[in-house]
This record gives structure tokens, sequence and C-alpha cells, in this order.
């Protein structure tokens, strides 16, 4: 039992931090937002640099084989950055489950050469998902891995038809997707689709999820700056309690969705198939978190906070954005009440964590 | 990180489970804020104590089991999914033996630590006064020197077992012309002491669990100020620590509280009309999960040489409101009869005990530093916000 991270996984986040602080500023983001692709090309390439497209692919394909252990922390900063760009989606769903197609034997070499130019940074991919109706940075995408009604598919952009959406996040891409949904470009169908697509959903769903929680860290710091410089009847307004509060609440709920999500990316990363309680808990955890400190971030911030001009717009949007997508609290409280409900699932003090006798009891067991 | 228990923990686990099993009484014992009560939750810990089972966290020279955290989580999970008695000397296990060990003297140790963990000696807390609440360096309580001795004179309010335990521990003045924090020393003495009145506080419940503690001339040995004179406010400052930190309420607590909501709930899902509740309920499970993967990083954390963070302020915040959520919640699916108290034993397998529940769930938010000093904390100290 040790619910700790090594330090190379923490020093590999404290790299990326770094980098992220660099190149993922207010001002560069308000800039992509003035432009219609919204990919800042430099960031993109900086990123490229330190490999996280391979991250989660095995060292057999040319990855690192490294583990969603490995990147949770790394999302949780992509989140606190308000990153823009969907590395967190290519990393955590597009490489896992194109290495998932070729284990399973399902794909051809397009597959096999997508994973190959997503490893060199070469080439772009965008995840759709059936629980989303819109999949983000489609017209920017290379290619296009969507699952719909039953089956997965991977198709050249050139393939679809794209209809923009505008999202309350700035930042976002969004696009409709048309396709033709030919045997031609399907990967997979019945079972195994059904498989992947559950597993690909647990996986966005927990890539969203810690996003969440660096967007509330973002907000906290931010609103915390703020109240401390803001003065009125003479003092700081962050010296009132009932300010004070507003943002030690916060930090409770994002303290207690911590160790929730860094739960979440063990059970995704050890025992695929038995995730969904943990994920949806996750994700649950991390909006409740999230929605509280873009409200009273915008609180504390007064008229300030309702300004396009304050710069917290970027991570409360971004809030309520990630809050819908890999599934809305409606959808995960949903599956934890279905589970919570069966007379069979191991709830109680002795349950926190499953034990390796017990492995395989249970297909929805929220236990590890 | 490997979120597998090792070989040796799940071997712990059954030992543990095997122990309870033989020995949890099977039926519940009386409320310790009674008299026969009392004596009955003192017998049990003399029956853990024979197991050795009593002080599983503290050292072994000291009459513990030299468990490390893990082991303790796994322990408080056993016990409570055994539904073994509360443990009476809570106050002692978690605050004053480890600050005793911390900072007694080796006589002191060896005085105090072995008759607390047979149960022989029950220790109740005497920090407030009528004018000392959240605002403990107000304290006014005196402790005189004169000669050999202290005579203690004034007043400590909502001591907590006071009316049936044998020694207090608590903060007095010993500098009379100090202010604020300084000139505070720990002082231990019997409650049996000449001079002392003690007087039952009935809590919501109509049980005596506090008291009021009257001092008029107590004298109490030089020797039994813990810490060195005038050190009062820095021992109680980590008091304080350990009693909010990790060790005060386990999980396993909650877990088996919401446990039993759930099951209560499932019983009573046809009933449920209110979306609230079924959010309710799963709400709890959640954040009680979220409390025990929380404190099993901490314990983890600290294990591996590291220290606790953030979480040990927003922890009383957490788990209270919980508690409050859980039993609130219970109630609720106990309808029009949640009011009742029950008395029969159909009542009590009806109602179950989720009124008592609701009705101590008041007080968690207030004791050992009310939510809103937290809240405070943490805006201050982890936050770095304004103090004024």
């Amino acid at each position: 039992m040790k619910f700790t991270f090594n330090d190379e996984q923490l020093s590999f986040r404290d790299a990326i931090v770094a980098a992220l602080e660099g190149e993922v500023t207010a001002e560069r983001i308000r800039q992509r937002w003035e432009t219609e692709q919204g990919i800042d090309e430099a960031c993109v390439a900086q990123l490229r640099e330190l490999g996280l497209n391979a991250m989660l692919v095995p060292e057999s394909l040319g990855g690192l084989g490294l583990s969603a252990v490995d990147f949770v922390m790394i999302a949780e900063a992509c989140g606190a950055a308000a990153l823009p760009e969907p590395l967190v989606d290519t990393v955590l769903c597009a490489t896992p489950l194109l290495v998932d197609v070729l284990d399973r034997g399902l794909g051809g070499s397009d597959v096999q050469n997508v994973v190959d130019g997503l490893v060199a940074g070469e080439l772009s991919v965008a995840v759709g998902h059936s629980i989303n109706p819109y999949i983000n940075f489609a017209a920017t995408a290379d290619w296009l891995l969507i699952e719909q009604s039953g089956a997965l598919y991977l198709l050249p952009r050139e393939e679809v038809t794209l209809t923009a959406r505008k999202s309350v996040d700035p930042s976002r891409r969004l696009q409709e997707v048309g396709f033709d949904a030919s045997p031609r470009y399907r990967l997979a169908a019945g079972d195994a689709a059904a498989e992947l697509s559950r597993a690909t959903l647990n996986r966005g769903a927990l890539g969203s999820a810690a996003q969440l929680l660096g967007l509330t860290s973002a907000v906290v710091k931010q609103s915390v700056q703020y109240t401390s410089d803001r003065e009125q009847f003479g003092r700081a307004i962050g010296s009132n309690q009932a300010v004070k509060h507003l943002l030690a609440d916060v930090t409770v709920q994002a303290e207690y969705a911590r160790p929730v999500i860094q739960r979440a990316a063990y059970t995704t990363a050890v025992a695929p198939t038995r995730a969904d309680c943990a994920v949806s808990h996750a994700k649950v955890a991390a909006v409740r978190a999230a929605e509280l400190a873009a409200r009273n971030g915008i609180q504390c911030h007064g008229a300030m906070g309702y300004t396009w001009e304050c710069d917290l717009q970027i991570w409360v949007k971004r809030a309520w954005a990630l809050a819908r997508e890999w599934g809305d609290t409606s959808f995960h409280k949903n599956r934890i009440h279905q589970w919570l409900l069966k007379p069979e699932a191991l709830i109680g003090p002795e349950h926190t964590f499953g034990r390796r006798s017990v492995v395989g009891v249970d297909s929805q067991s929220a236990a590890v | 990180m490997d979120l597998n228990y090792t070989v040796e923990q799940i071997e712990f686990r059954e030992e543990v489970r095997a122990w309870l099993a033989d020995n949890v009484p099977s039926t519940p014992l009386e409320s310790f804020d009674t008299k026969a009560g009392f004596e009955a939750h003192r017998e049990w810990e003399r029956t853990l104590a024979s197991g050795n089972w009593g002080m599983v966290t503290w050292p072994t020279e000291y009459g513990g089991r030299g468990c490390d955290l893990i082991q303790w989580l796994i322990f408080e999970e056993e016990y409570y999914r055994a539904g073994a008695p509360l443990r009476v000397n809570q106050n002692d296990i978690f605050l004053l033996g480890p600050t005793l060990m911390e900072c007694g003297t080796p006589e002191q140790k060896a005085r105090f630590l072995p008759a607390m963990a047979s149960g022989e000696e029950i220790w109740a807390q005497g920090w407030s006064e009528p004018n000392a609440g959240s605002d403990m360096a107000a304290i006014r309580c005196r402790a005189d020197r004169d000669g050999d001795d202290y005579v203690i004179n004034g007043q400590k309010i909502w001591s907590t077992r006071a009316v049936y335990a044998d020694w207090v521990f608590g903060l007095f003045r010993t500098d009379p012309s100090s202010e604020r924090h300084r000139g505070l020393s720990k002082i231990l003495l019997p409650l049996n002491s000449e001079g002392i009145t003690v007087r039952p506080i009935p809590q919501l419940n109509g049980l005596p669990g506090f008291a009021e503690i009257f001092f008029d001339d107590v004298r109490v040995p030089v020797e039994n100020v813990l810490g060195g004179e005038g050190e009062g406010w820095n021992i109680a400052m980590a008091t304080a620590g350990f009693e909010r930190g990790l060790m005060l309420r386990s999980p396993a607590r909650f877990q088996q509280a919401s446990k039993r909501l759930v099951e209560l709930y499932r019983r009573n899902e046809e009933d449920v009309v209110d979306p609230a509740i079924e959010e309710a309920v799963l709400r709890c499970y959640m954040d009680a999960e979220a409390y025990a993967l929380s404190t099993y990083q901490t314990a983890s954390r600290l294990a591996a040489g590291g220290s606790i963070g953030a979480e040990a302020s927003c922890n009383k915040i957490f788990w209270s409101q919980l508690d409050l959520q859980i039993h609130d919640t219970a109630l609720q699916l106990l309808g029009a009869r949640g009011e009742i108290e029950p008395e029969t034993d159909e009542d009590k397998a009806l109602l179950g005990n989720w009124l008592d529940g609701f009705l101590f769930a008041q007080s968690g938010p207030i004791y050992a530093g009310t939510n809103e000093i937290q809240r405070n904390i943490i805006a201050e100290r982890v936050l770095g916000m304004p103090r004024k």
C-alpha cells in the first residue's frame, strides 16, 4: 500500500509545469481566441518536444511506456494552465485507444502509421465519442478517431463534414462531425468496440477531472491574489472572514477531490475494466470543486469578475465547459447510483481498496 | 503507487477481524455518558488491552502494539465493521498519550502511559473556560507556585468525559503576571483531588457528556507539569494538531455509517419520492470514500518521510459536514418516524441509532476548533490571505 508518487513522476510533472508556465500565458490564450484555428503553434511545438504524445504508448511502439498514474498530475497542470490545445485527450484517449486497437489486432497499416505519427509529434488526432456531441479541434486534426453507434472509426479529416459550434469557453474549437459510417474506415464493432468505447470514456472523464482540479487551484490562486491586493474600507478585502471562507470552502473540496482523482488514475491504469465507479467519483468530485471555485472566484473578484477584461474568465469558462465533457455529473452520478443499489456492491470500511484475492469479483466494483 | 495491501497487511487484517469476532460484545454497551455505561466501556478497554489491541499505534514500550498508520487504518476499518464499542479513552489514545510520549519525563511516561493503555485510568480534558473558548489564549484558571506544589483556582468548562473520568489534563496560568499564550503550563491532576467540584452538563441527548470543573485551592505537585513550566501553549498547539489532524476521526467510522445509510436507502428505496435524498445518499458514500482515500494518502506520505499538508486543516470541516449529512439523510429516510426516540427492540430495529448520531453530529463543526476557525486557518495559513 503506497499512495504516493515517486521522484521521477514528481520531477516530470515539475518540468511540464515549468514549460506550461513559460508557454501558456493569459495573453497568448487570448491571442488564440482571435484566430479561427485556436492553436498556438509555438506552444504545440514546445510540448511535442517534451515527448508527451508518446507518454502512454508502450516502449515496443516507440513510446515511453508510462501510465495514467504518471500522467494524472500533468493533466492537472494542463488544467491549471488552462491549456487550450487538446493535449490531455490526445495522450489519455487517442494514443491508448489506438494502442488497444493494435493490441487486439484490429488495425491495419493506417493505425500503425497514425501511432507512429503521434509518437513522432508529426500529426494530430481528434477523438469523438458518443457521450460528447461535438469533437474538439476536429478542424485542425489530421485524423479523427470516432466512436459512434457501437462502432469505432478512424478517418482522415478530408473524409468528414464539419459544422463549427461555439463553446462558452472561447479556447475550445468544437465541431459537429458528419461522416459516412461505412466499413471502409471502421476499426471495430460489437463487443470489442463496446469495450474500447467504455475504456475511452473513462480515460476521457479522468482527464477532464484532473484538468478541473488544476483549474480549481488556479482560480483559488488568482482569487487569493486579487483579494489580497484589492482594498476597501482601508484594508484588503481578503482580510474579511466572509471572503476568506469562500476560498477555504473551495480548498476543502479540492483537497478531497485530489486523492479520488489520483485513485481513479491508478484504477484506470491497473484495472481498466473495473474503473467505472472510481472514474465517475473523480469526475463528480472534480466538477463539484471546480464549479464552487468558479462561483466563489467570480464573487471574490466583484464586478471585475464579471468582465471580459478579467483573465479569470479563461479559467472559469473552461471549468464550465469541461464539467460537461466526457459525461456530465448526472451521467456519472447515475453510474455510481446504479452500482450502489446492487446488493452485491462491495461497500464499507474494509473495501476502500480491493484485495488481490478478490480481483475480478465485481466488474463494476469501485475497488481497485 | 501501489494500492494493494501487502500480504502482511492482509494477514494483519485477518488477525484483527478474528480477534474482534471473538471479543466484541454481542449487544451494544450503554452510553459511556452514564455511570454504568462508563464502567462497561472501561471493561471493554481492559479486554482490548488483554489482547494488546488497545493502543495499536503506540510503541510497544508504552503498552502499545507499534503499528504503522496503514495498520492503524486497517484496524479501524475492522473495528467499525465489527460494530465494536466507541472508545471512552479517545482523548488518551490520540491527545494525551502522544503528547506524553513526546514531552513527558521518563517518570511521567512510566507513571501514566501503562495505566492509560490498560484502561485503568481514563482522562478528561480541561481546555476551555467560560471566557476562553475559540480564543484559548484567554485562559485565566491559575496555578500558583507554593513550595513543591501548585495551588489551582478557577474554572474549566466543556470538559469531555469529566463526570466519570479519573484524571484531567489541561492548561493553567502558572505565571500570574503573564498574558495571552505566555505563562501557561500543561498540568495533570486526579479528578478526586481535594477542592475539585465537577458539575455535569447534560448534552443535547440529556446525558452528561461533559462538565464544568471548579478548582478551589487544589494542590498539585510540580512534577505533574508536562513539558516544562510556561511551555503549555506550545504543547497545546501540538495536541491540537493531533486532534484536528489525522487520527481523531478515522474514516472507517464514516464509511461504516455511509454503508448503513446505503442499506437503509435500499430498504426504503420504493418510498423515496425526493430525488434530493438519492443525491444525498450518493454524496455521503462518495465523501466517506474520499475521506478514506485522503487519509491513506496522508499515511503513505508520512511513511515515505513526507509531512502532513493542507488536508490537516481541511479534514475537520470535511468529516464534520459529512457526519451531519449522513445523519440528516438517514432521518429523512425515516420520514415522520425520524423524531422518535427508540425505546423498544422493535423501535431499535426500525430506527437504528440514527437520531442519537444526528444529535452528536451537531457537535462536530464546533469542538476541536469550530469550522469557522478552521476556515480562517485554511485561508490564512494554507492560502496566505491577509490576517488584517
